[in-house]
């Protein structure tokens, strides 16, 4: 018995003697200066403490679930809920528990001028012993910049630096038919009027920048090409690249002149930055930022109504680069 | 505990003195010095939720086919990377959620960055000892704007692929060794060799990142040296002495609850807010592409300027020398960073003022610089509305030609008009100031104080 009363003395000291120990800091003055505790603010921090716990237990839950329906939505909201509930608890502390002081404090100098010119002699003083400083100098920037270029030249194992020319190969040359994106083959009869076709090369990658091509068909009388491609378009049907000669994107849009009064004719246009090629002149640049024409396909139909390629195309296919129409297109050797 | 923890650091590091300076660190207390912490931040949750993706995606543009549960995907071709992305949006659980979360991470980290960069540039606080620390900073911007570009285009879906054909073009288009340069980065015409993929995911989530966080570093490293900026408040604050708030224990919480503010923003947008929703978009073939296509916002201002130019190639006879795409997608930007890399020099070339700088100056205090600004950042805002005429277009119908001759005006008028009007708002505010000052006085006097010394 008084062995229970003794331990029940000591607990009882030692929890009191919690409260009661002297700040072990007492005797020295404050760094932060003191301030009234807040009970209720207290209260505030522990409650959004607990909203914290319980949406990350939330979260864990919601995870759990093999099948939910808006399972996306629910992580997300008892996640962000959980860091709001930690972020509102800080601003609390931040606002209401801590001392918020004004504090003042030198800038720091603007330049150590002594250490500066310390440093300064101390490298002078160490070439002392140099005679031929610049010569030395000379051999140090010779070898400094061939291993400069020693460690970059195997860069170009990325890919042909100075050999531009898989820029000008396309797949296309005469006599190759036109397929649509499943392989079935063109038909003259079968290319309806206002209307926009996408054809491949029979056999070739379709992700060629060479590849794709937009038909379309036109009455022959509509058509104003140029004098040279006068039988390009059997039937009325013309094929450029479908690959804007901007900035490479697919020319994806066909403005049939259903509107005469908003935008007169009709035109083949990029939706990435609208330019604008008019498909009866030989897709030639009508507005938008593209610097020039589409480069058309010559086609012919053979004995059995299919579109070929009678040749590759009239130039360069893709974005321009300095120098791009210094070479015609050609097929990969 | 504290005092072990303490004392066993110390004794191994000898910190403690470095601790307790950092300790008491003086923040001075202004809303708009958070902007540059929410970037911080958003940069932390950007490579958290980055981890998390890179355990599951598959960086390959080899050739597969769709069978997982969404059906208007099923059966068709795809990358690899196209189909790991669809997949760890709908399979693996939590990744949406975390797909969507860094990608609207990407978003707000550049605009706190901007927004940073023009608290900095409308206060000065690019002056003196503060202008490699800005240059610093511009820098970052550049790494997150490429950053953001080649995390987007990584997923191959049609936007991403539509994205890289702009990118390839606006690299080909630099005179001369644009061509060379596309072939060697591309391996190959576009849309390349398979290699390519693999060469933006390791920039993407190591050469970039680590950029980046150097960078970081370096930025916090030369603050903290040199000690924040302040504005005139009091009569205290002075050239020579920062007042503020204490790191600890007045800013830490305060800025600890940022952090969570910016994290349960994020997550919560990113739970919530649907955004670019890759299944929708589908697979990028060469041949195809969208109307009404926009990148993410931060290069809205490229594609505006590439939609805003007119259509020339300049050439020499039959020869090429500058394709198009070089004026919007290369010079704009290119003039745009060099005029704000040039800004500390030519302020003190032009003011001869090359002094240290520790206050602010507000923007009315420096009406020239205050006015440049405007116009140069209403340009740009101008010809990043320009980007949205497609939607505008498609959305509402107005004339897309209309649209662009309208800015093609405005972007030589509106700059303009900003500067005039900016310049003079700045003096007007300046004399309603003066004003007040002498009022002030004059009541004083006539209630019979005498005028405060300044």
């Amino acid at each position: 018995m008084s062995a229970l009363r003794r331990w029940a003395i000591a607990l009882g000291v030692l929890l009191l003697g919690r409260k009661q120990r002297q700040p072990r800091f007492a005797d020295r003055p404050r760094i932060v200066p003191p301030g009234e505790p807040d009970p209720r603010a207290e209260w505030l921090v522990l409650a959004l403490l607990l909203g914290a716990t319980a949406a990350a237990v939330g979260f864990i839950i919601v995870y759990a679930f093999n099948h939910l329906a808006h399972q996306t939505q629910y992580l997300g909201l008892t996640l962000g809920l959980a860091f709001a509930f930690v972020a509102a608890a800080l601003i609390v502390v931040g606002k209401r528990l801590v001392v918020t002081e004004e504090l003042e404090e030198d800038y720091p100098l603007p330049g150590h001028p002594t250490a500066q010119e310390e440093v300064e002699q101390l490298v002078a003083e160490s070439g002392d012993r140099f005679t031929r400083k610049r010569l030395l100098l000379t051999g140090a920037g010779a070898a400094a910049g061939a291993i400069g270029a020693a460690l970059v030249v195997p860069a170009l194992s990325l890919g042909p630096l100075f050999d531009t020319g898989a820029l000008y190969e396309t797949p296309w040359r005469r006599g190759i038919r036109l397929v649509d994106e499943h392989g079935k083959p063109l038909l003259l009869d079968e290319i309806e009027r206002e209307t926009f076709y996408t054809a491949y090369p029979q056999g070739a990658d379709k992700e060629l920048v060479g590849s794709p091509l937009v038909v379309v068909r036109f009455e022959p009388a509509e058509l104003h090409l140029p004098s040279r491609r006068r039988d390009w378009a059997p039937g009325g049907v013309v094929a450029y690249s479908k690959v804007c000669t901007h900035a490479g994107c697919a020319i994806a849009l066909f403005r049939k002149p259903t509107f005469p009064v908003v935008e007169p004719g009709p035109a083949l246009i990029c939706p990435c930055h609208y330019s604008t090629f008019d498909p009866t002149r030989g897709a030639k640049v009508i507005f938008g930022p593209a610097g020039r024409a589409l480069p058309q396909l010559p086609l012919a139909v053979d004995s059995s109504g299919v579109l070929r390629a009678a040749g590759n195309f009239s130039g360069p296919v893709g974005p321009s680069w300095s120098g791009v129409r210094s070479k015609a297109p050609r097929n990969p050797s | 505990m504290i005092r072990a923890l303490v004392r066993y650091l110390d004794e191994r590091s000898g910190t403690a003195p470095f601790l307790k300076k950092a300790l008491r660190y003086v923040f001075p207390d202004n809303w708009s010095f958070l902007l540059g912490e929410v970037a911080l931040y958003t940069f932390v949750i950007l490579v958290g939720t980055g981890i998390y993706l890179t355990l599951f995606f598959e960086p390959s543009t080899a050739s597969t086919y769709y069978t997982g549960h969404y059906v208007p995907l099923r059966g068709h071709e795809m990358s690899v990377a196209y189909r790991s992305a669809v997949d760890l949006s709908f399979k693996v659980r939590a990744g949406l959620l975390m797909r969507q979360t860094h990608h609207w991470a990407a978003d707000v980290f550049v605009a706190s960055i901007v927004l940073h960069m023009l608290r900095i540039f409308f206060t000065g606080a690019y002056r003196k000892p503060r202008d490699l620390t800005y240059y610093i900073g511009l820098t970052m911007l550049i790494l997150a704007l490429l950053e953001g570009y080649l995390g987007y285009s990584l997923v191959d879906d049609l936007l991403s692929g539509m994205g890289l054909a702009i990118g390839y073009s606006v690299l080909m288009s630099i005179p001369f060794v644009g061509g060379n340069l596309a072939v060697l980065l591309w391996g190959g015409a576009f849309p390349g060799n398979p290699d390519f993929e693999s060469r933006m995911y390791v920039a993407h989530v190591f050469l970039f990142p680590i950029l980046i966080a150097t960078l970081l570093g370096l930025h916090l490293f030369l603050v903290a040296a040199r000690h924040h900026t302040q504005f005139r408040e009091s009569r205290r604050t002075t050239e020579k002495k920062v007042v503020g708030v204490p790191t600890f224990p007045g800013q830490a919480p305060r800025s600890l609850g940022l952090f969570f503010s910016v994290a349960a923003v994020l997550f919560l947008l990113g739970g919530l807010v649907q955004i670019n929703p890759i299944w929708l978009w589908g697979p990028y073939h060469v041949a195809q592409g969208t109307n009404g296509a926009q990148p993410d916002w931060y290069l809205g201002w490229l594609i505006g300027a590439l939609r805003l130019v007119p259509n020339f190639d300049v050439t020499i006879g039959h020869y090429t020398l500058v394709p198009n795409p070089f004026w919007g997608g290369a010079l704009f930007p290119l003039l745009v960073f060099l005029f704000l890399y040039l800004t500390p020099w030519l302020e003190r070339r032009l003011t001869g003022e090359y002094g240290f700088r520790n206050l602010l100056d507000r923007p009315r205090d420096a009406p020239w610089r205050t006015a440049l600004g405007a116009a140069l950042f209403t340009w740009v805002f101008v010809i990043f509305l320009a980007g949205a005429s497609d939607r505008v277009f498609v959305s509402f119908g107005v004339s897309y030609q209309a649209q662009i001759w309208v800015y093609r005006v405005l972007v030589f008028v509106l700059p303009m008009v900003a500067l005039f009007v900016t310049r003079r708002l700045c003096l007007a505010l300046q004399e309603s100031e003066r004003l007040g000052r002498i009022r002030e006085e004059a009541e004083a006097e006539a209630r019979g104080e005498l005028p405060q010394p300044e």
